[in-house]
């Protein structure tokens, strides 16, 4: 089963797929940018201020998921002794990293209008801050260590223990009393939030994981050339 | 009707200072890896290019190698 992922089998795909991606993430974008900015409707409360939730709340989601396939990569890579499994996180990450920093900045300014502030150190906004200095760390490790073995380990630590914040994030809302509101929409249970919100906010999280695939697909291409390169080095 | 999609009551900063964030920073990061991308395909060529006919041959065996080497030319 694992020997179907490996590179030598998926570059074919890999290398060939972003072009499709591209061009499928800017459909979906621009179909949810109409939706989110035009055809949704205010809302009663916040007004058109609510419309900041359609990049914010998609970045939130993206990039906790990737963080977790990070952390379940990266154990995985050393339970099965695969280095793609690594190679994957890596390429993983960068994405990550950027839709993390995007949920804390559209958090802020969407603050500004509905709580009166930029920023407040409530559970929720700093446990996210801590979760982009573990994606920070994730990041340093793969630039500042020569030795593979030292970057597997230490990668999988840095994930190990960052994966901690996240239910943390996630149940911070139920937990502490915060400015944010509890969630909106329950996989297991009724959402509250209406259809007419429901499906632009859906759709803008279906093309920020297009994009975030895509970033994905053109990273691990440029990892794999990498070490192509060292390999023509030694012939 | 349009200056209530353009004004979005008094929001329109905000919210279109957020939209614009993330379209910025998604064209940052896809400038940065597409550049890293390019940077080691012409590594790559540079590399194949100087190799002799035997080491070319040897390294034209592996399955990436074509691909990186086919995907170059589309390009």
């Amino acid at each position: 089963m694992l020997k179907f992922f490996e590179p030598n089998k998926i570059f074919k795909i890999t290398s060939r797929a972003p072009k499709y991606v591209l061009f499928l993430f800017i459909v979906v974008l621009s179909i949810g940018l109409v939706e989110a900015l035009v055809l949704s409707p205010e809302d009663y409360k916040q007004s058109d201020a609510v419309r900041i939730m359609y990049v914010h709340v998609p970045a939130a989601w993206i990039t906790l998921g990737i963080f977790s396939s990070i952390t379940i990569l990266s154990i995985s890579g050393f339970i099965f002794k695969n280095k793609n499994f690594f190679l994957i996180s890596k390429s993983l990450a960068p994405s990550g990293f950027v839709f993390n920093i995007i949920a804390l900045v559209t958090g802020s300014i969407w603050g500004k209008p509905t709580w009166g502030t930029w920023w407040a150190w409530d559970a929720r906004i700093t446990s996210m801050l801590i979760l982009v200095l573990f994606y920070a760390m994730y990041l340093i490790v793969w630039r500042i260590y020569d030795s593979e073995e030292k970057v597997y380990k230490i990668s999988t630590l840095v994930t190990i223990v960052g994966i901690i914040n996240v239910p943390i994030i996630k149940y911070s809302v139920d937990w502490w009393n915060t400015l944010h509101q509890p969630a909106s929409i329950n996989l297991l249970s009724k959402s509250s939030i209406h259809s007419s919100m429901l499906y632009p906010l859906l759709l803008m999280t279906a093309a920020f994981a297009l994009f975030s695939l895509l970033i994905f697909l053109m990273k691990y291409n440029t990892e794999l050339i990498k070490i192509k390169n060292k390999g023509l080095d030694r012939l | 009707m349009i200056n209530e999609l353009i004004f979005m009551n008094g929001y329109a900063g905000y919210v279109l200072s957020a939209f614009s964030f993330t379209l910025l920073s998604f064209l940052g990061l896809y400038l940065v890896i597409k550049i890293q991308f390019v940077r080691e395909q012409n590594k790559f060529i540079t590399k194949f290019g100087s190799l002799n006919a035997e080491q070319a041959n040897s390294a034209k065996s592996q399955r990436i190698n074509k691909e990186i080497l086919a995907n170059s030319t589309n390009n």
